[in-house]
C-alpha cells in the first residue's frame, strides 16, 4: 500500500488537542450564521417567508384570515412548482398587533429564522414601528396594510406594498361616484385617530375636484361608546353621511344613527373596514340597508365574477356570502385579505426576475420589485388589474362600491385605476441599498 | 439585612456590566439584538423601581415619563433636525420638566389616590399625543430617519443602527443608570427614601422634609425613565403612542415585581425574564399571555418578593 496517499497522524504531528481544536473550529464554522446562509443559497432548500401575523391583539380577526389566505396562496404556488424551482415555506410569528413587538419579530426573522423576506403586516402602527428594523437588517418587507405610509416615502427602500391599494388612492377614487350618485353635501364622521385622519384629510380635496363639498367633519374620540350626542352636529342640509367608524363600537354607532334618523335619512357611504369579519345581517345593522360601502374585493360572490375570482375564493375557502366554507358565522375580511394572495405572487415574480438564490440577493430582489410596472388580472391577481409605482413602492388597483341589498353587498360600481392615481411624494430608489 | 461593603456591592454590579459586555461577543444575532432592547427597557424599570421600590409610591403613569423621553428625543430629530446628543438631551429635559410638574401635583395625594392621579395624568399625556397627531404622528407613530441616527465625534461616526454600536450604547446607558441607582440607594439620601417608605410620619418627626425628598425621587425616577424612552427612539428608530399607553405603565411595575422591588438588579432580571417567557412561549401558542399569567402566579407563590428580593431575603441579605 502506498503510504503517501494515506493520512498519517504521526507524520502530520496532529495531537489529540489540536484534533479537538480543529473539530471545535469546524463545528463552530458549521454553526456560524454565514455558513448556514451559504449552504442554503446553494441548495434547493425552501424559500423562507417570515409572516408577521396579528394573531393576538386588536388585529386578530384580520390576522386569522390573512393566515388562511397566505396558506392558500403558498399551496397554489408550491403546487405549480414553487419559486425558481424551490418550494416556499412560511414561518409565522405573532406580533400581538404591537409596534414594539413587531420590530422584535422582524429582527427575529432576520437573525434567528433567517427568512428571505418578511411579509403580511396589516396594522399601520405595526408597519411603521417595524419598518426601521427591516431597513436596518436590509430585509425586504412586503406589507398588506392599505395605509398610505409606504407611498408617503417616509419609511425606507426595503418596504413595499404591491398587493393592495393605499387608503389615499382608495378615498380619491370614491369621490367621483359619491359626487355623481350620492350627493354633493357631505358630512364626515370618523374616529379621532390616524385611520380617521386619512379620510379627514384626503376626502375634501377629492370631492372638491368633483364639484362636491365636505360641509362638516365630526371626529369621535376612540374611547367613545355612545354616539347620539354627536348626531345633532350633522348639518340639516347634509345629503351624504360618510362614515368610517371602526372597532366594536360600530354596531352601537349604526343602531344609534338609525334611532336618530328613523326612515328619513341622508345617503350613507362607508368603508367596509368598519364591518370586516362582521355579519352584515347582525342585529342593529338593518339601518344600513340601501347604503353603500367601499370594498377592496367583494365579500359576496357577484354574478359577473371572473374565473380567477371564483378559483381564488374556492382556494381560500370562502362561500358565496364571504364566510368560511362550512361555518357561515365565520365571516372573512374579504375586502383586504386578497392582498396577501396578490403580494405573494408579486414576490414570486420579483424573485424570478431577480434570479433570487438567497439572502445575498436581497438587494437584487428590491430592484427587481421596483422594476415591476403592472399586474394583469388573472389567477395571480384575482381582485383586478394593477399598476405599480416602483418609486413609491405602491400598487394602484380598481375599487368596488357595493350596495347593501337584501342582506348582501352587491357591487354597483367599479372604479378605474386612473381614478386613484396621485402625484408621487418622493422616490425610494434614490436611497442606498 | 446586612449591608454589603462598597467593594462587594460595586464589584457585583461591575461584574454584571462586564458579563453583559462579554455576552455581546458570544450571543447569537437575534439574542444580541433582543438584549440591547431589554437593557434599554430595564432602565425604564430601574427608573420605576426608584420610586416604587425605594419610596413605596406606586405610580400607574410612568409611561408618560418614558413617552416624554421618546417623543422629546424623536421629535427633536424628526421635526427640528437636531443631532443625536441634542435630541437625547431634549428627551432628558422633557423628562425632568414633566416629572417635576407631575410630582408637584400628584404628591399632594398618597396611596390609591396617587395611583389614580398618576394614571389620569398619563392618560392626558397619551390623548395629547393623539390630539397633536400632525406633530406626533398620532397612534400610527413616526419613524426616526435612519441617516439621522448617527453620533459624530470629530472624524469618528458611530451609526446607532449598527447592531454592535446599538448594543454598546444600550449597555452604556444601562451601566450609568445602574451605577447611579446603586450610588443613590447606598447614600444618606437613599436611606431617607427608604425611611419614608417604611414610616413617613416618623421620618417627618425626625426632621426630614419628606415632600422635597419624595419630589426629588419622582424627578430622578421620571428622568431615568425618560432616558430610557429617548434611547429607545434613537436606537430603534420609532416613536409611537402605544409606548405612552397604560400598558407601558403597567409593564415596568410587572418587571420590577418579578425581579424584586427595591433591589438594584431586580429590574434587569424581571425585564429579562418577562421578555424571554413571551418570546419563547409565543412560538408555541397564541395563548402565550395565559402562560405568562401562570408564570406570574407561580412567582408570586414561590418568590413573593420577586426573584432577587426572595434570594436576598433567604440567602444573600447583603444584596443592594
Amino acid at each position: 500500500m502506498d503510504k503517501s496517499k494515506t493520512f498519517n497522524l504521526q507524520k502530520t504531528g496532529l495531537t489529540r488537542r489540536t484534533a479537538l481544536k480543529g473539530l471545535a473550529a469546524g463545528a463552530g464554522l458549521a454553526m456560524a450564521p454565514g455558513f448556514v446562509r451559504y449552504s442554503q443559497a446553494q441548495s434547493s432548500a425552501p424559500i423562507r417567508i417570515g409572516f408577521q401575523s396579528h394573531r393576538t391583539g386588536i388585529g386578530a380577526a384580520y390576522g386569522r384570515w390573512y393566515e388562511k389566505t397566505t396558506a392558500a396562496a403558498i399551496k397554489a404556488i408550491n403546487d405549480a412548482g414553487g419559486i425558481n424551482g424551490r418550494p416556499v415555506e412560511v414561518i409565522i410569528e405573532d406580533d400581538g398587533t404591537d409596534p414594539g413587538r413587531g420590530a422584535e419579530v422582524v429582527g427575529k426573522f432576520a437573525t434567528q429564522h433567517k427568512t428571505d423576506i418578511v411579509f403580511g403586516t396589516l396594522f399601520s402602527h405595526v408597519v411603521i414601528g417595524s419598518a426601521p428594523a427591516a431597513g436596518e437588517a436590509k430585509m425586504p418587507y412586503f406589507v398588506v396594510s392599505e395605509g398610505h405610509h409606504v407611498a408617503s416615502t417616509k419609511l425606507n427602500r426595503y418596504v413595499f406594498q404591491p398587493g393592495i391599494t393605499d387608503v389615499k388612492s382608495q378615498i380619491q377614487s370614491m369621490a367621483p361616484w359619491i359626487a355623481a350618485n350620492a350627493g354633493k353635501k357631505v358630512t364626515q364622521i370618523f374616529p379621532d385617530f390616524a385611520f380617521g385622519y386619512d379620510h379627514r384629510d384626503y376626502l375634501p380635496p377629492a370631492l372638491k375636484a368633483q364639484g362636491a363639498d365636505v360641509i362638516a367633519q365630526i371626529a369621535i374620540p376612540p374611547t367613545e361608546s355612545s354616539f347620539t350626542k354627536y348626531f345633532p352636529q350633522i348639518p340639516a342640509e347634509t345629503e351624504v353621511i360618510y362614515h368610517v367608524m371602526v372597532g366594536p363600537a360600530v354596531l352601537t354607532f349604526v343602531k344609534e344613527l338609525g334611532e336618530f334618523y328613523g326612515s328619513q335619512r341622508p345617503q350613507l357611504f362607508g368603508f367596509i373596514d368598519s364591518l370586516e369579519a362582521v355579519d352584515i345581517n347582525s342585529p342593529g345593522l338593518e339601518f344600513l340597508d340601501g347604503s353603500h360601502f367601499w370594498e377592496g374585493s367583494p365579500r359576496y360572490a357577484q354574478a359577473d365574477d371572473s374565473a380567477a375570482q371564483k378559483a381564488y375564493r374556492a382556494a381560500v375557502g370562502i362561500d358565496d356570502n364571504g364566510a368560511a366554507v362550512g361555518d357561515p358565522k365565520d365571516v372573512s375580511t374579504a375586502a383586504h385579505m386578497f392582498g396577501c394572495w396578490e403580494t405573494l405572487y408579486v414576490v414570486k415574480k420579483a424573485m424570478e426576475d431577480a434570479g433570487y438564490k438567497g439572502p445575498e440577493d436581497r438587494a437584487k430582489l428590491v430592484e427587481a420589485t421596483e422594476a415591476l410596472k403592472e399586474f394583469a388580472e388573472g389567477p395571480e391577481h384575482p381582485q383586478g388589474p394593477k399598476t405599480f409605482n416602483g418609486k413609491i413602492h405602491q400598487c394602484f388597483g380598481i375599487q368596488n362600491i357595493s350596495k347593501v341589498e337584501g342582506g348582501k353587498l352587491k357591487v354597483v360600481h367599479k372604479t378605474k385605476i386612473e381614478d386613484g392615481l396621485y402625484e408621487a411624494e418622493g422616490d425610494y430608489t434614490t436611497q442606498a441599498l | 439585612m446586612s449591608e454589603a461593603s462598597p467593594a462587594k456591592a460595586y464589584g457585583l454590579h461591575l461584574g454584571v456590566i462586564a458579563l453583559l459586555f462579554g455576552l455581546s461577543f458570544v450571543l447569537p444575532d437575534y439574542y444580541h439584538g433582543l438584549l440591547a432592547r431589554i437593557m434599554v427597557l430595564a432602565v425604564f424599570a430601574m427608573g420605576y423601581n426608584m420610586l416604587f421600590g425605594y419610596v413605596g409610591l406606586l405610580s400607574l403613569g410612568h409611561a408618560m415619563f418614558f413617552g416624554a423621553g421618546l417623543y422629546g428625543a424623536g421629535l427633536a430629530i424628526i421635526q427640528l433636525g437636531w443631532s443625536v446628543p441634542a435630541a437625547f438631551a431634549a428627551g432628558l429635559a422633557c423628562g425632568v420638566v414633566l416629572s417635576a410638574i407631575i410630582g408637584l401635583l400628584a404628591l399632594r395625594t398618597t396611596g390609591v389616590a396617587f395611583m389614580i392621579v398618576t394614571m389620569m395624568f398619563a392618560q392626558v399625556f397619551y390623548l395629547l399625543i393623539l390630539y397633536f397627531a400632525a406633530w406626533t404622528g398620532g397612534d400610527q407613530g413616526q419613524v426616526v430617519p435612519q441617516p439621522a441616527r448617527v453620533l459624530t465625534f470629530g472624524a469618528t461616526v458611530l451609526d446607532l443602527t449598527n447592531p454592535t454600536v446599538r448594543y454598546m450604547s444600550a449597555l452604556a446607558l444601562f451601566s450609568v443608570a445602574l451605577l447611579i441607582t446603586l450610588a443613590i440607594v447606598r447614600s444618606r439620601y437613599g436611606r431617607v427614601l427608604v425611611a419614608i417608605r417604611e414610616n413617613e410620619e416618623r421620618t417627618k418627626m425626625l426632621g426630614f422634609d419628606t415632600f422635597s425628598n419624595k419630589l426629588s425621587a419622582v424627578v430622578i425616577s421620571g428622568t431615568i425613565c425618560a432616558a430610557s424612552g429617548a434611547a429607545y427612539a434613537l436606537l430603534f428608530g420609532y416613536v409611537g403612542s402605544s409606548f405612552a399607553s397604560v400598558q407601558y405603565s403597567i409593564l415596568p411595575l410587572l418587571w420590577v415585581l418579578l425581579g424584586g422591588a427595591a433591589t438594584t438588579l431586580g429590574p434587569l432580571i424581571g425585564t429579562l425574564f418577562m421578555y424571554y417567557v413571551i418570546d419563547i412561549t409565543s412560538g408555541y401558542t397564541s395563548a402565550y399571555l395565559l402562560i405568562v399569567g401562570v408564570a406570574l402566579i407561580l412567582l408570586v407563590l414561590f418568590f413573593p418578593k420577586g426573584i432577587l428580593g426572595t434570594i436576598r431575603q433567604r440567602w444573600l441579605g447583603w444584596l443592594p
